[in-house]
């Protein structure tokens, strides 16, 4: 049976992963290598990391970083934060990445996507998109809105439609936050993590808003997504990929669990 | 151990030899020289992508080199694309055939209520007297990412179910393929490398 994907994310500063609420209080969690070691020894499906730093000295340090996590895994592996263009793409799964996640570069030039799945196979384009929903509009989550900025500048774009066009376009998997959720540690959005599910034929990786076992638990269920991202819970021990998985498989979620 | 990796332009070889070299294998990777075919030790073709990239096979004259080689003992492993290639075709790309050492064809997942492509874990169903996959208990999981699957037939040595059960692995002698990725599978798919490239006649 297909089972359902926890993924470890990793955020990393100038090779350092850091753990903040919303990119303040940057706090030392440690060495990338060894953490995304750490996490897919304990049962992680997969790792993400992304780059926050995205400046150019930045980018060097984290073809490095990414060329020493990725020696000794061997799970799937994806990176993303700050890459513009096929070339730069390139360079990451040269140091090797798996699988790249576009943000706001894939909204200003939608091309991209088509370029770097054509060159390596759609499964290895990930789509971020960053939304919130509209308040304003006659269904708020339907209507949810594109962010990027770190949720500060709204680009008019609706969600689902992004990522229905990102499909087209040859998206391999979908990575959405929810901005409203996202540090609140109160749970996925789930209505909106349904919505871009129900609208594509591609999986949908939730994120934002893991505090409990019971929020994974849900985003699987109501939420309809294929798998789901959890970053700062792992770190510091606060809660392993494998405690997770065997309290998801007790409720009935279907998860691998690690030997 | 010498192992050649053949390239035919679609999509990313890092994580395959980074999981060949740590089994301790000295991967030799070629996009036309037909003699590193003809000397291999044992050879991999991976793959991801579409399955016309394979038309590369047929136009450098490796498929040529692949099914000599073949023929003389030398173990071969598709992976992915690499495996589906194996059989006579896909309905991905009718106009290409493949090597037709199965002589099934591979063709998309039935649309229904569940996603295309299947991506993920998935456990394996295996069938006990596979080489590749000694040791490799039924229930294992492993990674997959692919629309397009071959045929359950009496060459499978593994099969997973989505939608319908689907060849996760397929071994006849010499000649053995996966649909997953083992580069990408944990200790499982470790094994599973570590038994191709301890494979001897």
């Amino acid at each position: 049976m297909l089972t359902k994907r926890i993924i470890a994310c990793l955020d990393v500063h100038a090779g350092r992963v850091v753990k903040g609420v919303q990119f303040v209080d940057l706090v030392d969690a440690g060495d990338p290598a060894a953490l995304a070691a750490r996490h897919a020894r304990e049962g992680a499906d997969e790792i993400v990391l992304l780059d926050i730093t995205a400046t150019h000295e930045g980018r060097r340090t984290l073809l490095d970083t990414v060329r020493r996590t990725a020696q000794e895994l061997f799970v799937p592996f994806t990176v993303g934060g700050g890459i513009r263009s096929a070339d730069e793409a390139a360079q990451v799964f040269e140091a090797g990445a798996d699988k790249i996640s576009v943000n706001s570069a894939a909204l200003a030039d939608p091309e991209l996507i088509t370029a770097i799945g054509s060159s390596f196979g759609a499964q290895a384009v990930v789509l971020a998109i960053d939304a919130r929903r509209d308040p304003n509009a006659t269904d708020p989550v339907r209507d949810a809105q594109v962010f990027v900025q770190g949720g500060r500048k709204c680009t008019g774009r609706r969600a689902v439609e992004w990522a229905r066009e990102a499909e087209d376009r040859g998206a391999g998997e979908i990575l959405l936050t929810s901005m409203d959720s996202d540090g609140t540690r109160a749970g996925f959005d789930c209505e909106l993590t349904a919505a871009v599910s129900e609208a594509v034929n591609i999986p949908v990786i939730a994120s934002g808003g893991a505090g409990t076992v019971a929020h994974f638990a849900e985003v699987f269920s109501r939420g309809k997504a294929d798998a789901a991202l959890a970053a700062s819970i792992f770190h510091f021990g606060v809660s392993s990929a494998r405690s997770l998985k065997q309290e998801l498989q007790a409720a009935g979620v279907p998860v691998r669990l690690p030997c | 151990m010498q192992v050649t990796v053949i390239d035919y332009k679609a999509g990313n070889l890092t994580s395959v030899l980074k999981s060949l070299r740590h089994l301790g294998a000295e991967p030799v990777v070629t996009d036309s020289d037909v003699g590193a075919i003809t000397r291999a030790a044992r050879i991999v073709l991976p793959g991801v992508g579409h399955f016309a990239a394979t038309r590369r096979l047929d136009e450098t004259g490796m498929t040529t080199a692949i099914r000599e080689a073949i023929a003389g003992g030398v173990p071969f492993l598709g992976i992915c694309v690499g495996m589906q290639w194996l059989y006579a075709g896909s309905s991905e790309a009718s106009d290409t055939p493949g090597l037709g050492r199965f002589p099934e064809s591979c063709c998309r997942f039935s649309e229904g209520s569940q996603k295309i492509p299947h991506v993920g874990w998935n456990s394996l169903e295996v069938n006990g007297s596979s080489r590749l996959l000694a040791g490799v208990r039924g229930g294992e999981y492993v990674y997959f990412t692919h629309s397009y699957k071959a045929p359950v037939t009496d060459d499978t040595c593994a099969k997973t179910h989505y939608i319908e059960p689907f060849a996760a692995a397929v071994e006849r002698g010499n000649v053995m393929g996966v649909q997953f990725h083992p580069e990408k599978s944990g200790e499982t798919g470790l094994k599973i490398l570590r038994n191709f490239l301890e494979w001897t006649c």
